[in-house]
């Protein structure tokens, strides 16, 4: 009877290992491309793009037989994946080939030595065609880390009714100051406030930030905070007074990308938004009523013929050192991000301004789609006209801190309670440094 | 500590295999079945529990990790984390204040013969606790939105009050986490002091009433001072799950970032470092701070409490 007991324990011991050995398998195996080759594993947060490194990799097994590959990608929540990655690559093991890095964490996996593989022998022939600022954000000394699938060029998206009903001609706002007397004027017809400002993200401020001419920001060139330089305190200072007018409004919900605001902006609620060109995807699936609506425009200049655009946001593709087939994976990432065809298939797949300026007026981006349909076919026009308006951003080891603070304190402060930028900005600076 | 074996085992002895042998080893045995639990805590709670205090004196970066001795401690004193420190405080107070004393109440009446429906209140009250406070968390956030047409401005417009923007006010925001953790809560406290109270002896309360106690008279003297072990047992596990709080504020901001910090406890302040802005050490640091304060808070409460004293 005893040994029996003893015996039983022992099997179910050996068969719960069993179990454990083969859940730990079926946890692993994501989606997997058909096809036998080279095995690939590619961790995302955002199941678009993984559907488009599907079909990039099923266009590249047709173009390369004698090179094929089998992209086993996993699509893991935005914090877990990030986290799981920075674990794995701090450990030395676990890490897959290929991952994608949100521009806000990228700055983590610059730190200390970069467990990525430099991609410069695939960066640099391309680099006449592409934005050159949207490498550099992924970059450190002097190597380029990670590509991106968009320019994210800012743009503002005016309601045109509302404009009409005011008598605002949206080709007339030249300026930041020609916006604030065209959003006075849509107050006083309309009683409603011409734009909306983010108290916990950064895409009303880091734009106005970064289009002022000079290569500063929200940090200096060389990597200093410059927090209270006028660059940042004029457009906080800016935004201050339309909310103080009531020209703008904090957006409800504290960003663009709350639930709130996507219903109070369906409804008309305010006239304009400037977001970054994927912010096209935000209005088509949440912002159903306002198709046909919407006009895109360059975003103001702080003065006429500065620049009218920035760079925001983005999402970098790194190849990590503990994978196997790098060179593999540096050319699959070539094909799909900087080639011609990928840079189409970017538009197409996901909607994204993509990185190769030569592809902006390529009869491909003019075919009709659901964003063609929302806002019109011009829609690469606006990009084209400030092509070498784009200014890039500084992103480094700073960014998490700097974003951290204006997204939890500086905006609610300024823009909210009211209080003065100069000093807010000040005691946020002496903080960070 | 070999022990004569008994005869009838003796006969069998020949057979035995070593790993029987093993089985009914006297000083053996009992490591061997303990084994089990041996193993885990050392490997998933021994281990990170180390380890983390040896990367609270490090810097650690991939690739670059070196000590940098009690850096990590004195950048740690800043506003952030006092605020943080601030937070969690007054929040394990409020929900001390609401989730001993109401759950408390409530288990008294549901225990009661009198109370209609008692079934159908004790599971609606528990199951709170049995959804996920991932989805609870998106609920409350958008219940206690600051638009007009949100639920809990259309209450408090319906009596006429001002809409209020719920999770960017100080205050409110305070309020809303407590309420967020009554809802959740509530029900876990019933049921324990439901197991308390069933086992209170009823000639206890039979005897009282022929001595002509009141019912209010039976609560203060016989159900608060019978209930006193299971008390301090809700006090415990709720101090500490009030400094550990963090998904709640997590789902209730959408990540871990409000206006001014209001909602940042001490967990989200280390994850914020540790992991958002990679500094585990930093992160450790944080990590074994609250440790530190818990075990303190914890300890003190238990020797106001009583429960070092000897039983009579």
């Amino acid at each position: 009877m005893k040994r029996h007991s003893f015996l039983f324990m022992a099997l179910i011991l050996a068969l719960s290992l069993a179990l454990a050995a083969c859940s730990g398998g079926g946890g692993k195996s994501g989606e997997e491309s058909s096809g036998d080759g080279t095995t690939l594993e590619f961790w995302t947060f955002n199941e678009l793009h993984e559907q488009f490194y599907q079909h990039m990799a099923e266009r590249w097994n047709e173009q390369n037989p004698d090179r094929k590959i089998t992209l086993k990608a996993n699509v893991y929540p935005y914090d877990d994946m990030h986290n799981k990655l920075l674990v794995a690559l701090q450990s030395g093991t676990g890490a897959p080939d290929l991952a994608d890095v949100e521009l806000n964490k990228f700055p983590n996996f610059l730190k200390g030595t970069p467990q990525l593989v430099p991609l410069n022998d695939i960066v640099e022939p391309e680099l006449d065609n592409l934005v050159k600022s949207r490498l550099d954000i992924y970059a450190k000394d002097g190597n380029y880390y990670g590509i991106d699938f968009h320019v994210g060029a800012s743009v503002i998206y005016y309601n045109k009714e509302l404009l009409d009903q005011a008598g605002v001609n949206p080709d007339d706002i030249k300026t930041w100051d020609d916006f604030a007397a065209a959003g006075k004027k849509v107050l006083e017809a309309t009683g409603k406030p011409m734009t909306t400002v983010e108290l916990n993200d950064m895409w009303s401020i880091w734009p106005q930030v970064a289009q002022a001419p000079g290569s500063d920001d929200l940090q200096t060139a060389d990597g200093k905070p410059n927090l209270t330089s006028d660059v940042v305190v004029k457009p906080l200072a800016f935004q201050q007074d339309l909310v103080k007018q009531g020209i703008a409004v904090p957006a409800p919900g504290g960003g663009h990308h709350a639930e709130e605001y996507y219903g109070f902006m369906n409804d008309g609620g305010a006239a304009s938004v400037w977001m970054p060109m994927w912010y096209m995807g935000r209005f088509t699936d949440y912002m159903p009523d306002l198709k046909g609506k919407i006009v895109i425009k360059p975003m103001p200049a702080w003065n006429a013929g500065e620049p009218r655009s920035a760079g925001m946001g983005g999402t970098g593709t790194v190849i990590t050192t503990t994978s196997k087939n790098q060179d593999l994976a540096k050319a699959f990432l070539a094909f799909a991000k900087l080639s011609r065809e990928g840079n189409i298939e970017i538009w197409k797949f996901l909607g994204f301004d993509p990185l190769r300026s030569d592809v902006w007026d390529a009869p491909e981006l003019r075919e009709p789609n659901k964003f063609t349909d929302y806002f019109g076919e011009d829609i690469f026009d606006v990009l084209l006209e400030v092509k070498d308006e784009i200014e890039g951003v500084i992103v480094n080891e700073q960014t998490p801190p700097i974003s951290d603070a204006f997204r939890t304190s500086v905006l609610v402060r300024i823009l909210q309670d009211g209080e003065d930028p100069v000093k807010v900005l000040e005691e946020t600076q002496s903080q960070i440094q | 500590m070999t022990h004569p074996v008994p005869t009838t085992e003796r006969q069998t002895a020949v057979r035995r295999s070593p790993l029987r042998r093993l089985a009914y080893s006297q000083t053996a045995a009992p490591w061997l079945f303990v084994l089990p639990f041996i193993l885990s805590f050392a490997l998933f709670f021994a281990y990170p529990v180390l380890s983390a205090v040896n990367m609270s004196f490090q810097e650690v970066l991939p690739g670059q990790v070196r000590y940098i001795g009690l850096e990590n401690y004195r950048g740690l004193w800043n506003p952030t984390f006092r605020k943080a420190l601030m937070n969690s405080t007054e929040y394990t107070v409020f929900t001390l204040l609401v989730l001993i004393p109401l759950p408390l109440v409530l288990a008294v009446f549901l225990n009661s013969k009198l109370m209609v429906l008692r079934n159908f209140f004790r599971s609606t009250l528990f199951i709170p606790a049995l959804t996920s406070v991932v989805v609870a968390g998106t609920v409350f956030r958008l219940a206690f939105g600051e638009l007009e047409g949100s639920l809990m401005n259309t209450f408090v417009t319906a009596l006429g009050f001002e809409p209020q923007k719920w999770l960017r006010h100080e205050g409110l925001a305070m309020f809303t986490l407590v309420v967020l953790a009554t809802w959740r809560w509530m029900g876990i406290n019933i049921l324990y002091f439901l197991a308390g109270l069933q086992n209170i002896p009823r000639e206890l309360y039979e005897s009282a009433e022929i001595d002509g106690a009141t019912a209010w008279d039976r609560f203060i003297r016989i159900t608060l001072p019978l209930l006193k072990p299971i008390t301090i047992y809700v006090l415990t596990i709720s101090i500490y799950g009030g400094y550990a709080m963090f998904t709640e504020s997590y789902m209730l901001w959408a990540g871990n970032r409000s206006p001014n910090d209001i909602g940042l406890t001490i967990v989200g302040y280390l994850y914020r470092n540790g992991l958002e802005q990679n500094n585990l050490g930093l992160g450790s640091a944080v990590g074994i701070a609250l440790l530190v304060i818990t075990f303190t808070v914890t300890m003190i409460q238990l020797k106001l409490t009583g429960m070092f004293r000897r039983e009579d």
